[in-house]
């Protein structure tokens, strides 16, 4: 390419001139856009492209118009193409300009064919010559055009003329050149693997060619060859080994590093390809354990693409022959994954866990509080993730949590899973609920598959669940039925048509009742209207009256095959011969004689064909040497009976039907020998396990507790954590060690229904952390949300007696929120007709202050005397009139804020009918107070205690305040406010072990570069102060150059905070189980550093 | 191997189009409709992965806009998002700082670059250096060969 460059150089002044002539060139385009953008209506773009196009249409045609010209159309042409509107004309312009075009103009022309052509296209005929032409040019930039169009564009029909160019293209001195054509020829390989078959020995030779790029091509062939037939390249295990131990060791040239990782595109081709053929071989295997462990070593680094050359490592490693220390290995990078608070890697690491489960169950359940976890997750992609995941460790202890948890979800149950049901009326029952809850949007196969589980049966075996079906399904129809799915009512008719003789006791009228009355509703489609007849057929003889009432209602119908199935049915209910003859009672009678071929056998025997003769006859007078088969035949045999009797699905099927699992257990065991099977995992140690129903709680306190906090970082489980156990202990009930299948100390087998418990109202995954009494006293804010609470403070009685709060008893407690529940009972009465706020005290009380209180900082001194003592902020004015003034102070009370508001009396009259109303949206405040009346020159101080749910930047409050200075004259005085988050946080007293615990449990997180305050001698700390300052934060340890702060939202959420200082800037990252936290901290820290 | 690339605003509106498997253009079209109402649809913080038929897709939003590809099963989403961001990278480094409207007004270019980066539905060439190299030579290349065209004949 450099002597391209050099040329280019040489012509640069010339260079400049031109880029301003492809300005002009492209201004028809940017005026395009630019109009297409200022439209307001989809209509008015509609009319701008017609006349674009049409304007095109006019240009393409003119004879005048050169090539440059046409390039620009061209440009757009394309666009207009990618808007949606037909530009069909215009195609064949393409190929002309690609034919005839200059460089330039070839390239557009190309570009255009490729996004207009679709394979197949007849236009693309044409193109043939030029491509032909292109290829075999001496300029490279349009040889490597044409190999671009080549892999982009052509169909299978159109390769032959191309293939022997391209393949001369391999041995080009150009290495760009080589790589597109090995890349070209993977294409040909995907549409049409015949036409390259005899160029393997070509492919071989690009991937040893000596540029990496061009082996790197060659690779995705390989894949692919390998794929389908791994065995006939085992011999290249060694050199595929040798070349990812090459990359690994840096190797390759810079360029071909991303992120400082060495060719994770190359490493990752190669992993698959390893993995496939070290699939079920061992030796193959044993050659490539010393790669994949330093692959696995290698990829270290904190960036995305190294761990998804890690995902591709233990996918392989799992493929391959297993080998105990790498599974190890690959094991403990699983965990990584799923622990990882990073989505993405979450996601990924449910995946790699899907996939190892078959293997070994056991990853499962050491991840089992993260799965449980992921359940809930909001993302739907996770969440399906972590059900494919449970699918495939179904067994017959935790199905009936597991498919609860499906139908929550319902894609699709599978069926098969279903066969581990513990009875049958879990059974047909939880098949209603996914009937009816999924409906027709279930997959066809999933009411095909039930109802041939229902038909294949044995008749005694089964009876009693076809039993069931009918009788749950006649309890369904004769309920409300018009909200039923379609596929639920036809797979209820046919069983009822199928099955409803069984029933001794039930009618067959009402039978008949019920499905006719199916057939009148509007719902109901056609579809199910046939299968519903073909019930009414089936149902035994004897109701004919009902039968033609019915019949000679649909004779009218306008559907030709109602109208036809309705004539069948008049006819057979009226002649029982023929119903006999049609309707055999068992349809399974078969004439194994074939006596109704006689006739066919005769004449073709007349016509000279050969007798037919047995198998075995015909053998024997074949006369081959069966020796060697027959010899084998007995040995296969016995072996598969072997097999037979370890597979433990097959046992697990039948036991679980029979719904005794203790007695699956030892079943199992006895089978098992090996870790691997193609079931699936076969569970290890169940033989050292205690048997499943035994009280285990006292057996094994101690490990079990153990495991669970080992599991769950927190200190102290709350009931929601208790709930999740309970559920993981459901669901991974019957995986593998016995001692970690119930991390709550009582294993049940089988597990009870669980049905998860409402959460508690607030999320208190911070519990464990945040200070016990702050947390109660959250809870007991919480119980009096609805309740107007007011205190009085008995050594602050205001001497003005206002009548409105007389009549509330007087708490003789100091201010507090949960002494006041206790008396809340009985103000309720008295409050309820006030809108219920938050959290709102009111504390009236009037000071007989004669001076005027007007200077703002001596307000505080009225504040009650336990809160003075508060940290406070200062005290601003909110609003004043000539005579009233309010002003508003916040006080940062440990488990809310407290927001008082002093209303100041300005006048020397009495102010009447005082009235506070405060509103604040976004806290879900809305409230109001009333005194009667306001001294002259005194302050009356009333307080509300606020919390903040979910994080907001800032919140308003707006609020008015009204009043009467003359009966029957009232005033309204409008005052607004904000408060911000940094008022609702308080520290986090924690310290750095549990720091620690706690920040490893929280998932999201936010990493931002903050301003580093470098005025001091220690900067790390100087900053954390300020913000400790400004903030409320909790400075937990400062070591070296990091720091770790903690804090809380006062309902509870906490937020860690992890500072590092980073050249001149501080590296802040922040988590918290609240999604939105984090991002507000972040800003109000900003907000404090900027203002320092 | 990736079936499709596409490349669509906040509000919807497809700013590049890459089919490695020929499809149908009624298909074509509801398929961006699909990808457009899907991945916009997704709320903030939730993973870049999405299940869509028997493919995968795999999604990033750069600045106002969606970079979205189809993979196949067995491929590697996590690879894919950096392919996806090695796309963007190329597109930083030739049009230096580059914004939607650089590749609303030079989607030709964007293109160009996409068809040196992956061919026929595999990545091609990794290496940012040598496609820009090439890009910028052939954008070269073909400007000066165009003025020596169009000189006058003596």
């Amino acid at each position: 390419m450099s002597d391209v460059v050099e040329k280019t150089l040489t012509a640069l002044p010339g260079l400049f001139e031109s880029q301003t002539g492809a300005a002009k060139i492209t201004n028809r385009l940017r005026q395009l856009i630019k109009s297409i953008t200022e439209l307001t209506s989809k209509h008015e773009e509609e009319n701008l492209i017609k006349r674009e196009l049409s304007a095109i249409k006019e240009q393409v045609s003119s004879p005048n118009t050169t090539m440059k010209q046409m390039r620009e159309i061209m440009v757009r042409a394309m666009y207009c193409e990618m808007l949606g509107y037909d530009a069909s004309f215009t195609y064949i312009h393409a190929i002309k300009l690609a034919q005839q075009g200059g460089v330039l103009e070839k390239r557009v022309g190309y570009l255009a064919v490729s996004l207009f052509l679709n394979e197949g296209h007849e236009l693309l005929l044409l193109l043939v010559n030029t491509v032909l032409k292109d290829l075999q040019s001496t300029n490279l930039i349009e040889v490597c055009m044409a190999l671009t169009v080549v892999a982009q564009v052509f169909p299978k029909d159109m390769i032959p003329a191309v293939l022997p160019l391209v393949e001369d293209k391999l041995s080009h001195p150009k290495e760009i050149i080589r790589r597109k054509a090995v890349l070209a020829l993977y294409k040909f390989y995907l549409i049409a693997p015949n036409q390259v078959q005899h160029i393997h020995a070509k492919f071989c030779k690009a991937l040893s060619d000596k540029d990496p790029g061009v082996m790197a091509s060659s690779l995705h062939i390989y894949l692919q060859l390998i794929r389908e037939s791994p065995d006939s390249y085992k011999d290249l295990t060694g050199s595929f080994v040798t070349i990812l131990k090459q990359v690994l060791g840096g190797k390759l040239p810079v360029d071909f590093n991303y992120h400082s990782v060495p060719a994770p595109w190359l490493q990752i081709q190669l992993l698959r390809i390893l993995s496939l053929l070290g699939k079920e071989d061992q030796s193959t295997s044993e050659l490539m354990y010393e790669v994949l462990d330093e692959s696995l070593r290698r990829a270290e680094m904190n960036h995305n693409i190294t761990y998804a050359i890690l995902y591709e490592c233990v996918k392989a490693v799992y493929t391959i022959h297993p080998k105990a220390e790498l599974l190890e290995k690959a094991a403990r990078c699983i965990g990584n994954f799923v622990l990882s608070p990073k989505i993405n890697l979450k996601y990924l690491g449910l995946k790699a866990l899907t996939y190892v489960v078959q293997h070994d169950a056991k990853l499962a359940l050491q991840h089992q509080m993260t799965i449980i976890e992921c359940l809930d997750h909001s993302d739907f992609t996770i969440k399906r993730e972590t059900l494919e995941l449970l699918f495939r460790i179904t067994n017959a202890q935790n199905v009936t949590v597991i498919v609860e948890k499906m139908l929550d979800f319902l894609c699709y149950v599978p069926i098969k899973t279903l066969t581990f049901a513990p009875d049958n009326s879990w059974f047909i029952q939880t098949m209603n609920d996914v009937f009816s809850i999924g409906g027709d949007l279930l997959q066809q196969d999933v009411p095909n598959n039930f109802l041939r589980l229902l038909a294949e049966g044995k008749p005694e075996e089964d009876d009693q669940l076809r039993l069931y079906a009918v009788e749950s399904y006649l309890t369904v129809l004769k309920g409300h039925t018009s909200h039923l799915p379609q596929c639920f009512l036809q797979v209820m008719s046919w069983v009822l048509g199928e099955y409803a003789h069984l029933q001794e006791s039930v009618d067959r009228r009402e039978v008949i009742r019920l499905l006719t009355q199916l057939l009148d509703q509007r719902s109901v489609s056609s579809e199910t209207r046939v299968w519903i007849l073909s019930a009414l057929t089936k149902i035994p003889e004897g109701q004919t009256d009902l039968i033609l009432d019915l019949a000679e209602s649909l004779s009218s119908s306008q559907d030709t095959v109602l109208r036809q199935q309705a004539q069948e049915l008049r006819h057979l209910s009226q002649d029982s011969q023929l119903r006999e003859w049609v309707l055999v009672e068992n349809s399974c009678a078969v004439d194994s004689s074939l006596s109704f071929l006689d006739g066919f056998v005769s004449e073709a025997l007349a016509a000279g064909a050969a007798p037919y003769k047995p198998p075995h006859q015909r053998q024997e007078e074949l006369s081959l040497n069966l020796e060697p088969y027959s010899f084998s035949l007995p040995v296969s045999l016995s072996s598969c009976s072997i097999t037979d009797r370890q597979s433990p699905t097959l046992l697990s099927v039948s036991s679980g039907l029979s719904g005794n699992s203790a007695e699956l257990s030892t079943l199992i065991l006895e089978g098992v020998k090996r870790v691997w099977g193609k079931d699936g995992y076969l569970p290890q140690k169940e033989a050292t396990a205690p048997p499943v129903d035994e009280p285990s709680a006292a057996v094994q306190p101690a490990s079990q507790q153990e495991a669970a906090e080992r599991i769950e970082p927190r200190p102290e489980p709350s009931t929601q954590n208790q709930d999740k156990q309970q559920l993981a202990s459901s669901l991974f009930v019957g995986l593998g060690v016995g001692s970690s299948v119930s991390l709550l100390g009582k294993s049940e087998a089988p597990p009870p229904r669980f049905r998860k418990k409402p959460r508690p109202h607030e999320s208190s995954s911070s519990s464990g952390t945040s200070k016990r009494s702050s947390d109660s006293s959250s809870h007991s804010s919480r119980n009096t949300t609805d309740s107007f609470l007011y205190g009085s403070f008995p050594e602050e009685e205001p001497a003005t007696s206002i009548s409105t709060f007389d009549h509330t008893p007087k708490s003789t407690t100091a201010n507090g929120l949960s002494q006041n529940k206790d008396t809340k009972e009985d103000r309720h009465a008295n409050t309820s007709q006030i809108l219920g706020g938050d959290m709102v005290i009111v504390r009236p009380s009037t000071i007989q202050d004669k001076h005027p209180p007007s200077v703002s900082s001596d307000l505080t001194a009225l504040l009650p005397a336990d809160l003075k003592d508060l940290p406070h902020s200062d005290v601003i004015s909110l609003t004043s009139d000539p005579s009233l003034s309010l002003s508003s102070c916040r006080l940062f009370r440990d488990e809310a804020l407290l927001l008082v508001i002093f209303i100041s009396n300005c006048t020397e009259t009495v102010i009447k009918d005082v009235a506070v109303q405060l509103t604040c949206e976004e806290l879900k405040v809305c409230t109001g107070n009333v005194m009667d009346c306001l001294e002259a020159r005194s302050t009356s101080v009333c307080h509300y205690a606020l919390l903040m749910d979910d994080p907001h930047t800032n919140v308003s409050l707006t609020g008015t305040v009204s009043y009467q200075t003359q009966p029957g004259h009232t005033n309204t005085l409008p005052f607004s406010g904000t408060l911000s988050t940094a008022d609702f946080i308080r520290p986090l007293v924690v310290t750095t072990e549990e720091y620690g615990k706690l920040w490893l449990s929280l998932s999201h997180d936010v990493k931002q570069n903050l301003k580093l305050l470098t005025d001091a001698g220690d900067p790390l700390r100087t900053t954390l102060n300020a913000l400790k300052d400004a903030l409320q934060l909790h400075v937990v340890d400062i070591i070296g150059s990091e720091g770790i702060v903690a804090c809380r939202l006062l309902s509870g959420a906490p937020c860690l905070l992890h500072c590092r200082v980073n050249g001149a800037a501080l590296a802040m990252w922040l988590r918290s189980p609240h999604p939105a936290l984090p991002d507000f901290i972040l800003y109000h820290c900003q907000r404090a550093l900027a203002h320092h | 191997m990736m079936h499709f690339l596409l490349l669509f605003s906040r509000q919807g509106k497809l700013r590049l189009q890459k089919w490695f498997l020929p499809l149908p253009e009624r298909e074509r079209k509801k398929i961006v409709k699909d990808m457009t109402t899907m991945v916009l649809a997704r709320k903030p913080r939730t993973c870049n992965f999405l299940h869509w038929k028997d493919l995968k897709i795999v999604y990033k939003r750069y600045a106002s806009l969606y970079f979205c590809c189809a993979l196949e099963n067995q491929d590697n989403e996590l690879m894919a998002l950096e392919t996806l961001h090695r796309y963007v990278e190329l597109l930083d480094k030739y049009f230096g700082n580059v914004c939607e409207l650089d590749i609303i007004f030079n989607f030709e270019k964007a293109y160009f670059i996409l068809d040196e980066l992956l061919m026929g539905g595999e990545i091609q060439e990794t290496s940012k250096l040598s496609i820009v190299k090439s890009i910028e030579a052939s954008d070269m290349l073909q400007e000066t060969m165009e003025e020596y065209m169009s000189k006058p004949a003596f």
